[in-house]
C-alpha cells in the first residue's frame, strides 16, 4: 500500500500509533461548555435556588449511579465528587451568589471556581482535585441548561472516541475495553493521549485536521499503520478491513526474543519504566533490560528526598528482576512539567529552560550523592549491569561533572542525556568523556523546535520525524560509532515503529520504549536490514517537514516490501 | 454540647477515601456536628470544607455536636478518625 496521504473528502490523516487496525462508530466527545453569562437573572432568587438545588441534587444521583457501575478506585473518586455537589457550604454559597441576582448557572460556575482556586492554591494533592470539581460543576450547569453533561462518553457500545486531545482526568474515567480507537484533532506523537495509546495498545490516530467533523454514529476505519481514518467506508472496505482484523487476531504473534535487523545486527530493546509496578509486564513482552528507569516517583508526593536505605530497597528490587541484564537508570529529573518542592524553590518564568535535570541536582548536590549511593549499594547486592545517566545535559563541563561523580560513588558505567541541540552537536566530545548516551526525543524535539510540548497549541511542532531532530540524532550517532559508545533512544520516538528503523540507520545502538509497544518495533527492524535502514534515514533528513519525512520512508519502505510481504491483504 | 479532640491516624491525612467516609458518616448521622482544626471551624458534613482544611496525618482535630445521641455520634466520629484508611 502506498500510504495515502493524498486527503480526499473521505479519510483523514493523522499520525498514527502503532500498527492497529480497527472499525466501529463515531463517539465525539462532548466540548466543555461555555462559561455561563454573567447577565443578572430574570426569575426570583426563589426560583434560582429551587433550580439550582434540583441540579445539584440530580447531579449528585447521577455521579453515583456512574461509581456503582465502574466499581474500584474510579467509585472512590466518584462518590468524593457526589458529595462535592450536595456539599452544604457550596450550597449556601450559591444561594448567597443567586440572592445577589445571579443566575443559578452563574451562581453553581461561581461558587466551584472559587473552591478550585482554593484547592489549587493549597497545591500538591489538593491542587490535583482541582479538575475534579470542574467536571462536577460542568456537569451541574448541562443539568441547569438542559444540554449534555461534557465528560467522558459511556455509551453500552464499542466505540471510537473523537477528542481535539484527552487530558489525563479524561482517560481515568475512560472505559478502555469500550474504546476500539482514539482519534484527535490535535496534539502530536508525544501528547497524552499517544502515550496513553501506546502504553495501553489502543488504536490511534493523533494530529487528524477535520477529525471534529465527523459525527456521532459515524462508521469509520482507523489504520494507524498508515494514519488515515476512512469515513463511512463501502461495505467492499469495511469487509476487507474485518477480514485483516480477523487474520491479524488468528496470526501468531511475533515471537518474544532479542531485537534484530534482517541481517542480523542486534538492536537491543529495553523498557521504559517510571516505577517499579510494570517489570512483570516488561519482562513478559520480552525487553531486554530497562533502557530508561525515571526515579521520579520516588521523590513525588514528598517534602523531602527519601533516604539513601529507602531508596536503595526501591532499587534493589528493580535490579533484582533483570540479573546480567542492563539497567540505565536517570538520575531525578525535576522541573518543568514535573516540579519538587525541595528541589525547585524558585518560581521561574520558563522553567522549562530553568533550573532542571542535571543543573537543579548539582544545587542540591546532597541529593545527587544521596541517589547515586543508593543505587551502586543496589548493584552491588544484585546482578544486573546498572548504568546511570544524568538528564538534560548541555554541556562538556557537565559531563565531566556527572561522570566523576558517578564513578566517586562506585558506579562503573556513567552517561548522559542527549536532549538540548548542544549536546548533540558537540556528542563528539561529550562521548570522549561519558560511556554512552542516550537520545529523549521528547525534551530534543521540544529544544530543537523551540516548541514547548506541554503546550497544545504548538503541538504540530512536536513530530521527532522533523529532519532538524533526526539530523541532531545522526551527529549522535556518528560519534557514537568512531567512539564505539553506545548510543540509545529513549524517548517516544523509539516507540513509533517505522520511526525507529530511521533511528538505527542513524546510529542509534539500542531503543527503550513503554513495555506496550516492543512487539511492533521488534517486528518492524525484523524487516530490514541495516543498510535499508541507512537509506531510509538518508530519505528522512533530505526531507523539508516531518510530514515529508514520514511520507517519504513510508513510501520506499512499502516498495521494499512489498514483494516479499505484503501487508495489505485485503487488495 | 459534646466535644472530642482526636489525632488523625490516616497515612495521608483526611483526604480523598477518607475524607469521603467521614463527610458521609456525618451526614448518616443527621446531626449538625463541626470540625475545628486550628482557629478555622467549619460544617464537618461539607467535604469540601474538611479538604481544604488540609489535615494531615498526626493533626489534631476537635468534632462538636448538640442532640439527643450527640456522644454516640461523636464517638463513632472519632474512632473513624483514629483509625488508618490508608494503611
Amino acid at each position: 500500500m502506498t500510504p495515502s496521504h493524498a486527503v480526499t473528502e473521505s479519510t483523514l490523516t493523522g499520525v498514527g500509533i502503532g500498527r492497529g487496525l480497527a472499525v466501529g462508530p463515531v463517539i465525539r466527545m462532548p466540548d466543555p461548555l461555555p462559561e455561563p453569562s454573567d447577565a443578572p437573572s430574570t426569575l426570583t432568587p426563589d426560583a434560582e435556588k429551587v433550580r439550582a438545588a434540583g441540579a445539584l441534587a440530580a447531579t449528585a444521583v447521577d455521579i453515583r449511579l456512574r461509581g456503582d457501575r465502574a466499581g474500584g478506585s474510579a467509585k472512590d473518586v466518584l462518590d468524593a465528587q457526589a458529595f462535592m455537589a450536595e456539599d452544604p457550604t457550596l450550597r449556601d454559597d450559591v444561594n448567597a451568589r443567586i440572592d445577589s441576582g445571579r443566575t443559578a448557572e452563574r451562581a453553581v460556575f461561581e461558587a466551584f471556581v472559587q473552591f478550585r482556586d482554593l484547592l489549587v492554591s493549597m497545591g500538591g494533592y489538593m491542587g490535583e482535585r482541582a479538575t475534579d470539581l470542574d467536571d462536577v460543576s460542568q456537569r451541574v450547569v448541562a443539568h441547569l441548561q438542559g444540554v449534555a453533561a461534557p465528560g467522558v462518553p459511556d455509551p453500552d457500545h464499542p466505540f471510537v472516541l473523537v477528542a481535539r486531545d484527552l487530558a489525563p482526568a479524561d482517560t481515568a474515567l475512560l472505559d478502555l475495553e469500550k474504546v476500539l480507537a482514539l482519534i484527535t484533532s490535535d496534539g502530536g506523537p508525544t501528547s497524552h493521549t499517544a502515550i496513553l495509546a501506546r502504553e495501553k495498545s489502543i488504536v490511534a490516530v493523533v494530529g487528524a485536521r477535520g477529525a471534529l467533523s465527523l459525527d456521532n454514529g459515524e462508521i469509520v476505519i482507523v489504520d494507524a499503520s498508515t494514519g488515515v481514518v476512512t469515513i463511512a467506508p463501502s461495505e467492499a472496505e469495511r469487509a476487507a478491513a474485518e477480514a485483516t482484523l480477523a487474520e491479524r487476531k488468528a496470526a501468531p504473534e511475533v515471537p518474544v526474543g532479542p531485537g534484530a535487523m534482517a541481517d542480523g545486527t542486534k538492536i537491543p530493546l529495553l523498557a521504559n519504566l517510571g516505577s517499579v509496578d510494570k517489570l512483570t509486564e516488561a519482562v513478559e513482552k520480552g525487553a531486554e533490560g530497562v533502557g530508561l528507569f525515571r526515579t521520579e516517583f520516588l521523590f513525588l508526593d514528598s517534602d523531602r528526598a527519601p533516604s539513601i536505605e529507602e531508596q536503595q530497597a526501591k532499587y534493589t528490587a528493580l535490579l533484582g528482576a533483570f540479573p546480567g541484564k542492563k539497567v540505565v537508570v536517570r538520575a531525578l529529573d525535576a522541573g518543568a512539567d514535573k516540579p519538587l518542592s525541595f528541589l525547585n524553590d524558585e518560581p521561574e518564568e520558563n522553567p522549562a529552560l530553568g533550573l532542571r535535570g542535571l543543573r537543579a541536582l548539582r544545587a542540591h548536590e546532597s541529593i545527587l550523592r544521596d541517589q547515586l549511593t543508593a543505587l551502586a549499594n543496589a548493584e552491588a547486592v544484585t546482578e544486573a549491569d546498572v548504568w546511570v545517566m544524568a538528564p538534560m545535559v548541555s554541556t562538556v563541563e557537565e559531563t565531566r561533572y556527572f561522570v566523576s561523580l558517578a564513578k566517586e560513588l562506585g558506579l562503573k558505567t556513567a552517561g548522559v542525556m542527549v536532549e538540548v541541540p548542544a549536546s548533540a552537536l558537540l556528542a563528539d566530545r561529550i562521548l570522549a568523556d561519558a560511556d554512552f548516551a542516550s537520545i529523549g526525543t521528547n525534551d530534543l524535539t521540544q529544544y530543537t523546535l523551540a516548541a514547548d510540548r506541554l503546550l497544545g497549541s504548538v503541538a504540530s511542532f512536536q513530530d521527532p520525524w522533523h529532519p532538524a531532530v533526526l539530523r541532531l540524532v545522526g551527529e549522535v550517532g556518528r560519534a557514537g560509532a568512531a567512539l564505539d559508545k553506545p548510543v540509545g533512544i529513549c524517548g517516544e520516538a523509539a516507540a513509533d515503529p517505522m520511526l525507529a528503523v530511521v533511528l538505527v540507520g542513524l546510529g542509534a545502538t539500542t531503543l527503550s520504549m513503554s513495555p506496550a509497544a516492543l512487539a511492533d518495533v521488534r517486528a518492524e527492524l525484523s524487516r530490514f536490514t541495516v543498510k535499508q535502514a541507512k537509506e531510509f534515514a538518508e530519505l528522512a533528513l533530505s526531507a523539508n517537514s516531518a510530514v515529508e519525512a514520514r511520507a517519504a520512508v513510508f513510501s520506499a519502505a512499502s516498495s521494499l516490501t512489498s514483494s516479499t510481504h505484503n501487508r495489505t491483504e485485503s487488495e | 454540647m459534646a466535644e472530642r479532640t482526636v489525632t488523625i491516624a490516616s497515612a495521608h491525612g483526611l483526604h480523598a477515601r477518607p475524607a469521603s467516609m467521614f463527610v458521609q458518616a456525618v451526614t448518616a448521622s443527621g446531626l449538625s456536628v463541626e470540625l475545628s482544626k486550628g482557629d478555622k471551624t467549619l460544617n464537618a458534613a461539607s467535604i469540601l470544607g474538611v479538604i481544604s482544611l488540609g489535615i494531615e496525618h498526626g493533626d489534631s482535630v476537635t468534632l462538636r455536636a448538640d442532640g439527643d445521641n450527640a456522644d454516640s455520634v461523636l464517638d463513632s466520629l472519632a474512632e473513624l478518625l483514629t483509625t488508618d484508611h490508608d494503611a
